[in-house]
């Protein structure tokens, strides 16, 4: 499904990401967890094409995204909610979802994204802008969906939310990767919530993946000794 | 000042000055159309709007000739087919220079001021090596000839409300495809945020070219109709870029609306005031006041009411 390989992003001379390798099957959810500074960002945009990688390849499927251009990642099937969701905020919820559209060249919005989040539904008129954390958070996940991923990437999702929302949001997201079938690769620094919607847990520390488990086997103790200070 | 007139003079005085004002209103609008886009829009200061403009009336300049001389006949047409002309000759050259200049300054949004005002020098000398420094004009088609009279009084010319209908026709034309097409949703969410809109699925370079080349365009149409109301030279676009700048700050930058009525309020209050006064202090005054509103109003007469 995405295979990177001896992958390595650097801002000038500074190198963030350093000979990363990684690999997400299909249908599966992978969590990046680690703390602030360790890449986990410039890792999701890189692979996004917000920002360029200075070396290794990244592979999904058979495309080799390293060298495209965002929009050619999203019709190669890469979506993609980054961190503080980034809505389109002068615009209303449905042109948001739009936008989603455009590499699909279809102009209708599905229908499944609205039964996933029935509160767009009600709120389509409104400015993307004027909505509450959770909801805009929704936003961003159907506007990633509108252009038919076969990989979702998603920037700290829980970022400012609720807690009793984001219990919420592993279910939707396990239930998006069922109906969907597509791969999931989420960076975290909620561990509960990791735990909770993810098959295998990686930790990232200095740009490099230093423990790898599943989620069934993972120890908390030992994951909460990378992530504290 | 009003008392060397009486009340119905008045009353002419100000309707004529009025319509008289709409056509200056209809260049502003379709100047600020432009502007809007690229500068409220894009965040691109384009000070060589003028010339685009100006573009758009050498374009009509030589249509009009060109009628006369190879099918006279159907002079009457030549002004629909002169706008598309400017239209098209305008939006291409908008194209082009995105593609060769603005393209690499989207970060640099001062430096865009610089390169776009030695971008209107230099199209401003080969106007003036192409066309002459002469100023240019066009004669008018019959029907476009003569005016309305309303009263005795007050007489309402036929180019200028033709122009104004024009106006409003293309007006309406750009807040549909910004503002209700896939395609305006497009550009709107490029201009927010380009590197998440490319993460979307949006090629943003192609939006970026489209989004310029229509601002362009628009400005090339504007210069079709002020063939009509001024005879064209190199730097005639000149005098038209303050105002419009004016106007669309004035109107709120990314505010079509906004840009329409703060557009309609400039050139009446200058067109009203002309007639009493000089035309400087006109110019003055309306300067004052809309420096005075600014001061009061930062973000211009109409913005979003948005959480940012």
């Amino acid at each position: 499904m995405l295979n990177v390989s001896d992958y390595s992003v650097a801002y000038g001379q500074s190198r963030v990401i350093n000979g990363m390798n990684l690999d997400l099957g299909k249908n599966e959810i992978v969590a990046i967890l680690g703390r602030n500074g360790m890449g986990k960002t410039t890792l999701m945009k890189s692979l996004i094409g917000m920002i360029p990688s200075s070396g290794g390849s990244a592979r999904l499927d058979s495309t080799e995204l390293v060298g495209l251009k965002s929009y050619q990642r999203v019709a190669a099937g890469v979506g993609f909610v980054p961190q503080g969701r980034m809505i389109f905020s002068t615009m209303t919820v449905e042109e948001n979802i739009r936008t989603g559209l455009t590499s699909t060249g279809s102009s209708t919005i599905p229908e499944h994204l609205y039964t996933l989040f029935p509160v767009l539904r009600e709120m389509k008129s409104r400015r993307g802008g004027n909505l509450s954390g959770g909801q805009q958070q929704q936003l961003a996940i159907a506007r990633a969906l509108a252009s038919n991923p076969k990989l979702l990437l998603l920037d700290e999702p829980t970022e400012g939310i609720q807690p009793s929302i984001i219990r919420e949001m592993a279910r939707t997201l396990r239930r998006i990767r069922d109906e969907h079938g597509l791969s999931i690769l989420v960076s975290e620094q909620v561990l509960s919530f990791a735990l909770d919607v993810a098959d295998r847990i990686l930790v990232i520390e200095k740009g490099n993946i230093v423990h790898d488990v599943p989620a069934a086997e993972a120890d908390e103790s030992t994951i909460t000794r990378y992530l504290s200070v | 000042m009003f008392a060397d007139y009486s009340s119905s003079e008045l009353l002419a005085i100000f309707a004529m000055q009025g319509f008289a004002g709409l056509s200056l209103f209809s260049i502003f609008v379709l100047m600020a159309l432009g502007l809007a886009i690229i500068f409220g829009q894009m965040g691109v200061i384009n000070m060589a709007h003028g010339e685009f403009m100006i573009l758009g009336a050498y374009m009509t300049y030589l249509t009009s000739n060109l009628f006369e001389a190879l099918m006279p006949g159907l002079y009457g047409a030549y002004f629909i087919v002169a706008m598309v002309v400017a239209f098209v000759s305008a939006g291409a050259l908008g194209a082009l220079v995105e593609w060769a200049m603005i393209r690499r300054l989207y970060h640099r949004p001062l430096d865009t001021l610089l390169a776009t005002w030695g971008l209107s020098l230099i199209l401003q000398q080969c106007y003036r090596s192409i066309f002459g420094a002469r100023e240019v004009g066009v004669s008018l088609p019959d029907w476009l000839m003569g005016s309305v009279a309303v009263t005795d009084m007050i007489e309402i010319p036929i180019n200028g409300l033709f122009v104004m209908v024009l106006t409003l026709l293309i007006a309406a034309g750009v807040y549909y495809l910004m503002y209700r097409s896939n395609w305006g949703g497009q550009v709107r969410a490029v201009v927010q945020n380009r590197p998440m809109a490319g993460a979307v699925g949006i090629n943003t370079g192609k939006v970026d070219r489209m989004t310029f080349a229509l601002g362009c365009g628009i400005a090339g149409v504007a210069g079709s109709a002020f063939t009509m109301i001024g005879s064209t030279g190199p730097t005639s676009g000149q005098l038209y870029i303050v105002d419009t700048f004016l106007v669309v700050v004035f109107g709120g930058a990314a505010s079509l609306l906004g840009t329409i009525a703060s557009a309609f309020t400039i050139s009446q209050a200058q067109s009203t005031m002309e007639f009493f006064l000089s035309g400087s202090m006109a110019k003055v005054l309306t300067l004052l006041v809309v420096v005075g509103i600014l001061m009061l109003r930062p973000q211009g007469l109409f913005s979003l009411k948005i959480r940012r």
